[in-house]
Order: structure tokens, then sequence, then C-alpha cells
């Protein structure tokens, strides 16, 4: 076959006319691919202009408009008198939005200078940047005054990629006082944001709630953003501002708390590592969680120094612990009165009496009393806190039968509150112990437990607790938002058996009791109460519970309510390594009371002892933070290093944490009894305040 | 020949191609006075201004005897290759690629005449062939030489949008001259076959234009923000567009090149769908015009010229609406006579002043 042929046809000889033909045939083709692609072309706008019209005006609007989140106003958290214990204040910040940084360095220095940055701080923002991501600001300094403010803003449009921005700052104008309880709010983590993918958590200068009662409340408390449209040129150059959103603010929380007295109470604790409870008798309403030491949430919430937060993490008082609800201390002789509650409940008579001639003796083990009372009856049992009365009728009873009443009146629960964490400690009975030691209860396990001793646990808020219920007769439940409750149900207890333990309790403060001390300075007013001392670990040769290392001292505790007559408050003081409870806590219970009743009075006595201690919290913490800061300081960490102080002392301190760490369940418990007051019995070694308690203990009933 | 009050050589032009000429340019100066922000500098007054010297340009050449471009077009073609093989050489001597050629007054880009010169020649070699030769190779290897050697010489500058439309101008008129079809179409099967090779012999920020445009959404930001921005303009203008001077991706600069390659899309984001029918009808109106230029003429050459410029300017609309939608990768084609630039109007009104003698032409023979 002729391959011409196949390539040009059978036909090779073309003629004139043919190729005319062809031609119009062709030119007729062409013309219909001009139409048909015409159609094609108007085809496509359709569908891009008609079809995806939606699409494309969406995305050509968010070209245009750049939407700035307007960060919510945090709602305020007042107290039960509307008085703000967490409000904002407005603040000026600078950031740098990594996308828009055309020229790093030539911004950075313009910015340095405007802003009289040191060089530190912009190896800082330097080393930020890199790990920045694009969207991501990154700031370059908060809280920066106004006049600086203004120079950057003015001289935005020569520095792409600053952003100066006007934001609320939190402010909580009680300071340390309210750390623990209200907590802090500050940047939300990477975490935060992968989870939730919610932009207003990446906009400069929010912040979300990371401890307390802000990090509890958050969902109240943040309210909704508001936005800001802005028209932008592809080159990010602001053409005019549009309609703005405003954000809508979180709302208030209003507290039981009493900010006054939580103030208060924050300052009396002075250079002391303590807590405090003050309960409203009758709504059960907390007024005062107080523990101290603590953190200055306002630092916190501007974001901690890194010097702030060793001397917090180094300090052997454990700031950083809210030791109200979270500290669990042997409730020592502050149980005894939950102690008569049973054996009234079991039918022992108040009027019978127990010869105490300074102990108690079980097989050949004597269990030691504070003093050789003489005849003791339930009244005069709790007055002069008779451990030898408790062991006597304890022992009658069983403590199989003290326990129920103990965890009725709150020892041992979790109690429903909106704070981060809570532990509930121990209210051992047979069962517990069968359970967790596989071990019989034994007798001395009896008298250890009467007198709160041994195994038990408790928590300063449970014995709050167990004081407002014994005040009340009332099954009181704590709360701390401000609200209506339902009433609380009656305890199952007669009013003759609750005025006996009630009558004893008056007496330890109004009688010849322990804490008559702190009787109140009121006219009219009285207090009731009762104290407790409970041993850090077994006494060995000459170190004793009263004196020596601070950490080896006895923890002074008290319970109280008050007026006696008609009980509106009820309360527990714990202080740390306080050596005893009339010592230490009872007169920061008088003093707190006082100040319900008399604040100035109360605050002139305060006055008088803050002198003593070198001024308030927040003056106190200023200068502790300021000298930490010297010490830091790499000169003068050299000049102490020479004198070999700093490292010295930093490793004493980790030994310590370990060894504190290392005391767990109660060990030796049968040894021979304290001398001591008010501490006899089961010598325990378990005190200590961030040791977790072992998983099975006092389960919630 | 004697009514009216319009003197005989104002009557004689083509008024049907005018009307739509001066509409299509009255329309680009618009856009271009809203794609400067509603000013009248620097694009839309200089391109009223060109716009007008180039039509009368075309309407002097239409004065011009249609012999007188099928004498020249062989001379025209040489010397235009000869340009284009200068340019080649001197960008080769200081060391860059370049398209154009520094003359003084004017940058003359010879590739842009060589769509015009490659559509003359073509069409005079075939004129000349004697019908009994059409199916045989002398009717096929001149011609693929005369488009060949400029389209590679073009390639290399590299510019592959121009040198496809001289490939394309020499191809139609081929198409038109009759040879057969089952060459096209084996070209085209052996052709698409070879298109991988093809490929990899494109530089590389060719390959990456046309891989953005297999795919723009995958470099957004990158080199498929033309296109992205394009469609999203496009689309966002709806039927009934933003409203003239009220176009947010053109002034606010999302848009780029919004006046020169992207003037569709800063007109359909104002004008909407209805601007965009408006300028597809206009120029497939102009292209019937030229193609009924093409079925009057009275000479082979005419026939062919009228048929391929016709075309030619089609393929200039074509590419440049195709990748303005997202259909085309970006290669920078120019819409004629809406774009800011004088090149491209250049060659479209030295392709309409050749038609419009081949019609006067075609004209005197029929009329009188």
């Amino acid at each position: 076959m002729d391959p011409l042929k196949l390539l040009f046809g059978a036909n090779r000889q073309v003629t004139e006319a043919q190729q005319q033909f062809t031609f119009s045939r062709r030119a007729f083709f062409l013309g219909g691919t001009q139409v048909g692609i015409g159609v094609l072309l108007a085809g496509r706008m359709a569908w891009l202009a008609v079809a995806e019209n939606e699409k494309y005006a969406l995305l050509a609007e968010s070209n245009r408009v750049n939407l700035q989140i307007i960060p919510p106003r945090r709602g305020w958290i007042v107290d039960r008198n509307g008085r703000p214990i967490a409000l904002n204040r407005t603040a000026f910040r600078v950031d740098l939005i990594p996308d828009r940084l055309a020229d790093k360095d030539a911004v950075l220095t313009e910015l340095a200078q405007v802003m009289r940055l040191t060089p530190i701080d912009v190896e800082r923002v330097r080393a930020d940047l890199k790990k920045a991501a694009g969207f991501q600001p990154v700031p370059v300094a908060e809280n920066i005054d106004w006049e600086t403010f203004a120079a950057v803003s003015l001289r935005t449009a020569e520095m792409p990629g600053v952003a100066p921005s006007e934001f609320f700052t939190r402010y909580y104008p009680e300071g340390a006082s309210v750390g623990h309880l209200i907590g802090y709010v500050g940047a939300a983590s990477a975490k935060d944001y992968e989870e939730k993918r919610d932009p207003l958590l990446i906009t400069p200068g929010f912040k979300i709630g990371k401890d307390g009662l802000e990090k509890t409340q958050e969902v109240t408390l943040r309210g909704l953003p508001g936005a800001k449209g802005t028209e932008v040129t592809a080159r990010g150059k602001l053409v005019r501002d549009l309609a703005t959103r405003p954000d809508m603010p979180g709302k208030t929380v209003k507290l039981t708390v009493d900010a006054g007295l939580q103030a208060y109470t924050g300052r009396r604790l002075g250079l002391e590592s303590g807590s405090a409870v003050v309960i409203d008798c009758e709504t059960g309403g907390i007024l005062t969680l107080s523990s101290m030491p603590s953190f200055d949430p306002n630092s916190f919430s501007d974001g901690i120094g890194r010097i702030e937060w060793r001397m917090l993490q180094e300090d052997d008082h454990i700031p950083m612990l809210n030791k109200a609800m979270q500290g669990l201390y042997p409730p020592g002789s502050t149980v005894k009165p939950a102690a008569a509650l049973a054996l009234l409940q079991n039918g022992v008579d108040p009027e019978e009496t127990v010869y105490c001639n300074g102990g108690y003796t079980l097989g050949s083990r004597t269990f030691r009393c504070l003093g050789h009372h003489g005849p003791m009856n339930m009244r005069n049992a709790l007055m002069k806190s008779c451990n030898t009365y408790f062991y006597s009728m304890g022992r009658r009873i069983g403590y199989d039968r003290i326990a129920p009443v103990a965890k009725m009146l709150g020892l041992g629960k979790e109690f429903d509150l909106p704070m981060p964490s809570q532990r509930y400690g121990t209210v051992p009975d047979s069962a517990w112990k069968r359970k967790k030691f596989d071990q019989d209860w034994s007798q001395s396990d009896t008298l250890n437990a009467t007198i709160g001793q041994g195994y038990v646990l408790t928590s300063p808020l449970q014995l709050a607790i167990m004081s407002a219920r014994i005040a009340s007769g009332k099954m009181l439940d704590p709360y701390l938002i401000h609200g209506q409750r339902k009433p609380a149900a009656r305890l199952p207890f007669s009013e003759e058996q609750l005025q006996v333990v009630r009558d004893g309790m008056d007496l330890v403060v109004n009688g010849a009791g322990t804490a008559v001390r702190s009787r109140l300075p009121l006219e009219g007013i009285r207090m009731a109460g009762k104290t407790g001392t409970a041993q850090v670990r077994a006494i060995k040769g000459g170190q004793r519970g009263q004196s020596g290392n601070w950490k080896y001292r006895d923890h002074g505790l008290f319970v109280f309510f008050a007026p006696v007559e008609k009980p509106r408050y009820a309360g527990a003081v714990v202080i740390e390594h306080g050596m005893g409870g009339a010592r230490a806590a009872a007169p920061v219970a008088k003093s707190m009371m006082t100040y319900l009743y008399d604040p100035a009075k109360a605050m002139e006595e305060l006055t008088a002892l803050e002198a003593g201690w070198g001024g308030d919290v927040n003056t106190r913490m200023a200068r502790k933070a300021a000298a930490w800061k010297a010490a830091s300081d790499p000169k003068t960490a050299v000049q102490a290093a020479a004198e070999g102080s700093v490292e010295d002392s930093e490793i004493k301190k980790t030994t310590e944490i370990e060894e504190r760490l290392d005391t767990g369940a109660p060990v030796n418990r049968d040894a021979a009894a304290s001398p001591e007051p008010e501490t006899a019995g089961a010598p325990v070694s378990s005190s200590t305040t961030n040791v977790p308690p072992p998983p099975a203990e006092g389960s919630p009933q | 020949m004697t009514d009216g009050f319009v003197p005989a050589p104002l009557k004689q032009l083509p008024w049907r191609l005018l009307f739509l000429l001066l509409a299509i340019g009255g329309f680009g100066t618009i856009i271009l006075f809203s794609a400067a922000g509603g000013s009248l500098t620097p694009w839309a007054a200089s391109h009223a201004v060109r716009f007008c010297i180039f039509l009368v340009m075309a309407i002097v050449m239409s004065r011009i005897p249609e012999e007188y471009y099928a004498r020249l077009a062989m001379p025209g073609y040489a010397a235009v290759l000869i340009l284009l093989i200068a340019v080649e050489l001197i960008g080769g001597i200081s060391g860059g690629s370049q398209r154009w050629l520094d003359l003084g007054f004017i940058r003359l880009q010879p590739s842009e005449l060589m769509k015009l010169v490659v559509v003359l020649a073509t069409a005079r070699f075939y004129s000349m062939l004697p019908a009994g030769q059409v199916r045989t190779w002398t009717a096929i290897w001149p011609a693929v030489l005369l488009f060949g050697v400029p389209f590679a010489l073009v390639l290399l500058q590299p510019d592959l949008g121009t040198g496809l439309m001289i490939a394309a101008g020499g191809v139609t008129v081929i198409f038109l001259a009759g040879i057969p079809l089952r060459l096209f179409v084996g070209t085209a099967a052996i052709g698409a076959a070879a298109l991988p090779v093809v490929f990899s012999f494109l530089h590389d920020y060719q390959q990456k234009r046309v891989l953005i445009f297999l795919n723009p959404e995958e470099d957004a930001l990158g080199a498929g923000y033309h296109i992205t921005q394009s469609k999203i303009a496009i689309g966002s203008g709806g039927i009934f567009g933003k409203g003239y001077l009220n176009g947010t991706q053109s002034h606010l600069d999302y848009l780029p090149e919004g006046h020169t390659d992207f003037v569709f899309a800063t007109m359909a984001e104002e004008w909407g769908l209805l601007g965009g029918l408006a300028i597809i009808v206009a120029f497939v109106m102009v292209g019937r015009w030229g193609l009924q230029v093409a079925s009057r003429a009275t000479t082979r050459f005419g026939r062919m010229t009228a048929a391929a410029l016709s075309m030619t300017i089609f393929y200039y609309v074509t590419i440049n609406l195709l990748m303005v939608m997202g259909m085309a990768p970006v290669v920078g084609i120019p819409l004629p006579m809406v774009s800011h630039g004088g090149t491209a109007m250049l060659t479209v009104m030295l392709c309409l002043g050749v038609l419009m003698s081949i019609e006067r032409h075609s004209r005197r023979r029929t009329g009188l």
C-alpha cells in the first residue's frame, strides 16, 4: 500500500472547486469552534459567578475583612456583699504577628528603640519568634505604660507585624489572701488550643482561669468575644474600620465569702503555715477559706517570673498548696466533741464520771493523759481535753460506733465544691483496717482514734464543717457560690445531747478549759471551741514536738463556733507545726470572730502583730521576692556560694522534701504516750501536708 | 452610491466591526479607570489614546490593497524572523532572556509581529501552491517549517503562550488549506502521547505553572495565588457584579495583574456575569465578522488570511479567558483591547487592518 495514499487519501488530485468547498466547510467548522468556545467560556463563568457565587463571595469577604477578636471582659468575682474580689483593669500590650513581619531585624531594631527594650528582651522575642507559628502572636511586652503604647501605635504603619493593643488584666485587690480560693488566670496553653481550636484562645491578652474559682467558674466568667472588622489590602494596609460587634462581658460570680474576713484571715495567719475556714452556721456558706502562705494571683496572672516561681516552689511552707482543702492532719483532740456525741448516742450518761489519774492502762501499756484530772464527766472532759475519759468511754462503745458519727459530722467526706481538688482523709474503722492492712482492729487503735490520732486524717474544711454541724444541729453542706439552698436536714441527735457537747466546748474557752486565753474581747458574745494538738512524728530522744526543728513540731488545731447561745459562725484553724491548738490556732479564731463583730478592734490588734512580723502579707512577700532576686543575680550568687549558703541549703531542702515523701502510713503507733499537753496517745508521723493519702483511704460515703 | 449625506469613504468603512471594536476598547478604558482606583492615570487614559491611534492605523491599513499584503508576506516574514533571531542573539550575549528589541523610540517585540506574519506567509505559500499539490508532502513541510522555526525560537525565549499562538496560527492556515484531516488527528494523537516528554523539556517555572493550573489550591499563597484570586474575583461578582468601582479584589490588591492579564477578573467582579457575557459575545461577533470576510474574499490568499487572522484574535481571547477562569495555566496572554499594554493591541489591530483590507478588496470586486 502506498504510504502516501494512507496519509493523504485516495483522491490525491484536488481541483480549485474542491479546494474552495473544503475551505468553506473548514471555515464553517472554525466558526462553530468560536461559538463553541464562547459558550464554554460563558458556561464556565456562569458556574463561577452563579453556582459558586456564595463560596467566592465569602472568600472575597474574608480577603477584604480582617476580623480582629475582641476578648470579652471577664466577669467579676464578688463577695457576699458585692465587694469585688477579682476585677479587670485596662492595660496595654505589644505583640508581633510573625506572618506579617516582613523585615524582622529592622522592625525589632526600631521597636527596641521606641519601647526602650533591653537586649535581653530583644533576644527573648527573637527566640520566641523562632518557635512561633505564623498566626500566633508573640508578645513583646505586657502592661506597658500609655506613653510607650501611644508611641508604638503611631508607628505601626512603618513597622508591619507589630500589633499594639489594649486589653484587660485581672486584678485581685486582696492579693495573696485570696490566692488559693480564687486561683489565677493565664494565657491558654497550646494544649487548650489544640483541643478547642477556638481562635479566642490565641488572641493576645486573652486569659483563662488556671486554678481555683477562676478555673471552675470559667464558663460563667468568660463571656462572648466581640469582633472588630477592618478592611485591609493584600499587603495588610488598613483601609477603614468596619462595623464592630462589642464583646459580651462574662457574668459576675457572687460568692458566699466575706472578702473582708478573707483578707483579714490571710493577714492574721501571719508568718505561720496554716489555714482557716469559717462557715455560716445558718446556711453552710463558706465565709472564708484561707491558706497561707500563698501566692499573689496578680503576679501569676501577669505571667510569673522564673525567680518568683522558684521561690514559691522551694518554700518549706508550701505556698502552692491549698491547705484548707488539701492539707490533711491528724485532728487530735478537736474530734473529741464528735466522740462525745457518739458516746451520748450509745447511751453514755453525760454525768457519769471517769477518774483520771494521769493515764489509762491497756494491758501492759499506759496511755498518758495531760494531767491528773480526777473525776471527769463529759462536759469537764471536753473542757480539760481529758484523754483518760475518752480512752475509757471510747473503749466501752468501740470505735466502730464512733466512726459513723465522725463521718456524719463531715470528717473523711468530700464536699460538692467548685474547687479543682479536695482531699478527704481517713476516718478508720475495723472494716477499713481489715481491707487496708488485713489486720484486726485493736483496742489501742480505738484509743488512738478516739483522741484523733492514729489513722485519723482530716482537712481543715472538714473540721470546720464538723464544728458547724454541731453548732447548728443541722447537716450543713459547705458552698461557695451565693444562691438559694435547700434547708439542711437535722442531725439525728436530740437538742439535749448536742447541748452537752456545746456546753463542753463553751467551757473550753469560757470556763476553766484549754483555750481560756482566747476568750472573745467582746461584750456579750462568747465563742465555744475545742483545741487540738497533733504530733508530727514519733518522739525521739530530746526532740519533742514542742521545740526544735520547725518541721517536727506539733500541729496546732482549733475548732470553734460563736456566739455560743445562737451560733452564727463556725470554723476551724490549723497552724502547721504551731506546737499547740491553744497556743497557735485559737488566737487566730479569736481574732477572726472579733473581726466579724468589731472590725476596728480586730484591725488594731492585727496592726500591732504585723509590726512585729515586718509588715503585712504583700509587703513581706515583695521583700522576700526582692531578696530572692538579689540572691539569683549572678554576682550575689557567687558571693553567696562562697559563703557556702545557697547550694548547701538547696541540697538540704531537697533531702527534706524526700524525707517528707517517705513518711507514709502511721507507724510506731503503740509507742509510749507523749508527755506533752493534749497529745497523749499514739505518736504518728503521717501529718505532712504534701503526702497523698493511700488510694484506699477514706472513700467518701 | 449617491444617497445620503455621508461621504463615500466613510460609508465604505465596516461600521459593524468598528462599532464592536469601539465598544470593546471603550469598555476596556472604563474597566482600567476602575482598576486604577477610579483614576484616568496611569492606565485608562493611555489605553484610550493608544486604542484610538491603533484603530486609525488599522483603518489606514485597510486602504492598502490586499495584493500588497500578499506580495509583502514572505519578505515581511523573513524580516521578522531575522529580528527574532537577533533578539535571541542579543539575549544570549547579554546573558539573559530577552523578548524585545530596543529601537530607541519603541520596544519592538518581534514574537508579537510573528503572530501576524506567520499567517500571512503560510497563506501566501498555499495561495501559490497549485491545487493539485495539496495532497502531497510539498504542501506540508514548508508550512510546518514556516511556523516551526519561529515557534522554536519563541519557545527558547522562553514564552510558551506566544509560541503556542504562533504555532496555532500556522496550523490554522494549514487546516484551512485543505490538508487531509487524518494528518491533524494523527498529529494530535502523537502530540498527546508526547506530552510528558514535552513537559520534561519545559522550564522549571513553566512546569510549575502547569502543575499549579492542575491544582491551584495546592499553593494558594504562592504561584497558585493568581488563579485563586482571579476565580474569587469572578465568582464573587455574581450575576450583576458588585457595582462599578466597588470591586474589592482589585481595589485592595488581592487580584494581581488586575489591569493586564487579569483585567477580565477586574471587570467581572464589578459587572458580574452580564459584563462577562457582553465581552464574550463581542469577541465572538468579531470572530464571526472575520470569518464572514473570509467567506466573501475573492482570492485564496484573502480567504485563508482572513479566516486565520480571525482565529488568531480569537485565540488571544480564548487563552486569556480560560486562564483567568482557572481552566488554563497562567501563560501571560492579555485580553486584546481590554488589557492595558500596547503590544497585544498592536498585533490585534494589525490583524484587523489586514482583515479590513481584504473586506474592502472583496467589496470592490463584487460591488463594481
